[in-house]
């Protein structure tokens, strides 16, 4: 099936079998492996990117299902060499350790801030809880969150 | 995991959703957000030769004063429960217990329509639903029909909506000032129930229901009926035990959750007196 897609702001079309997921599509169709598949079961939120504007999980999205949208991945954040604050904001509060929840992290609390530009640490950790890190790294997460809404 | 090949339909409106599916009978299923449907297909407990996309018919995404209830759009969201001003007025029980499904992403995709028509006893929309005593509206090829929420729910994901009916609106009754409150109890962030309550009280009247207590979701009709009579509300949670005929399984033993069915139903009956 036709699909077309503007991806990180470039329209991309494409020809899928309906039951091609999104997250699929992502990465082996548009080479965009930033984009990880964790839990693959809509638990842990490594897939999270951003559809017209809002956080979604990507594995259990079918990319017919985002079919003239736009679909917003980590690789769309930094402008040029200039990172995104909140990616910035991971880097200079070790807010990753193996780095595998990361891009998701980093997406789903975007939409966090976007939602509740000034939240509380609880609020924070509420509005991540889509999110999961296997090597625990929470508090730094959090401390992240927390110092990219103040920049 | 991949699911099972099959064909994609998009529908513009209900009635070609309707018709699209009438010809295919039991192999078709309505998509919505698909955040149901697509985890069993991907795990190919279902397995439906083809899906018709109805998460483009825009006019059934809406949250309505109609008087003495709230009309809700099957198409709405949960992430549209979650923040609706209309909603937190005269039904703040099921917006807040829209903000407790899943986390932020799924609550952007899941809808209350698609949640409801999947009928799983251990989602907690179509128990506070029950609760709140909502009426379903179905639309099918012959025309329109209500179907009460005590009536709707036949078995473990089993609905009274025929194959080729699709749900298009829920009709909820405006609380009036009712105390209420939602406990669900489990393990971890963004995990299922392992026993949820949806209560709400004013004066002598309640509605309790409970969340995977059973294969379908729980009116507590003993614990209402206890209530209404004049039965303190220990008493009354107490009977929520004997309420349903709830499963063991990885999470939690039979008996563990009739023990916690009577302590939540106990806190939830406390918070929604004052």
């Amino acid at each position: 099936m036709k699909l077309s897609i503007k991806v990180n702001g470039v329209s991309r079309d494409g020809d899928v079998e309906p039951r091609t997921l999104l997250v699929q599509y992502i990465r082996e169709h548009l080479g965009l492996t930033g984009t990880n598949i964790g839990c693959d079961t809509s638990s842990c939120g490594a897939c999270t990117v951003h559809m017209n504007g809002e956080s979604v999980k990507s594995c259990t999205m079918l990319a017919v299902q985002a079919d003239g949208c736009e679909v917003l991945t980590i690789e769309g954040l930094a402008k040029g060499d200039e990172m995104h604050p909140m990616q910035k904001a991971f880097m200079e509060n070790h807010g990753l350790q193996c780095g595998y929840c990361t891009p998701g992290m980093v997406m789903a609390a975007i939409g966090l801030l976007k939602e509740n530009p000034s939240p509380t640490e609880e609020d924070v950790r509420i509005g991540l809880e889509g999110n999961l890190c296997r090597c625990t790294g929470y508090h730094n997460i959090v401390k992240s969150v927390l110092a990219a809404a103040k920049s | 995991m991949i699911p099972a090949p099959f064909d994609y339909k998009r529908a513009g409106s209900a009635a070609e959703a309707i018709s699209i599916v009438s010809q295919y009978g039991d192999d078709a299923k309505f998509l919505a957000g698909g955040h149901s449907l697509l985890p069993l297909m991907k795990l190919r407990l279902a397995q439906p030769a083809v899906l018709v996309d109805i998460a483009r018919v825009n006019d059934l995404s809406y949250i309505r004063d109609a008087g003495d209830h709230i009309a809700i759009g099957a198409l709405t969201r949960h992430t549209e429960l979650e923040h609706s001003s209309l909603l937190q007025q005269h039904v703040p029980l099921l917006s807040h217990a829209a903000s407790h499904v899943g986390d932020p992403q799924v609550r952007h995709r899941g809808t209350l329509g698609g949640s409801i028509a999947h009928a799983d006893p251990a989602s907690d929309l179509p128990a506070t639903t029950l609760a709140l005593g909502a009426t379903y509206v179905a639309q099918g090829p012959n025309g329109t029909r209500e179907i009460a929420a005590t009536d709707f729910y036949k078995g473990f994901l089993e609905s009274a909506l025929a194959a080729d009916e699709m749900l298009t609106e829920v009709r909820v009754p405006k609380m009036d000032g009712a105390g209420w409150s939602f406990q669900k109890f489990n393990r971890r962030a963004q995990d299922w129930a392992i026993v949820g309550v949806a209560a709400w009280r004013k004066g002598s009247n309640a509605g309790v229901a409970l969340v995977n207590m059973g294969s379908t979701p729980v009116l507590a009709t003993s614990v209402n009926n206890a209530i209404s009579q004049g039965s303190s509300v220990e008493d009354a949670a107490r009977l929520a035990s004997n309420e349903a005929e709830p499963q063991d399984d990885m999470n939690a033993s039979a008996d563990y959750r009739r023990h916690l069915a009577s302590v939540l139903v106990r806190r939830a009956l406390e918070q929604s007196s004052c």
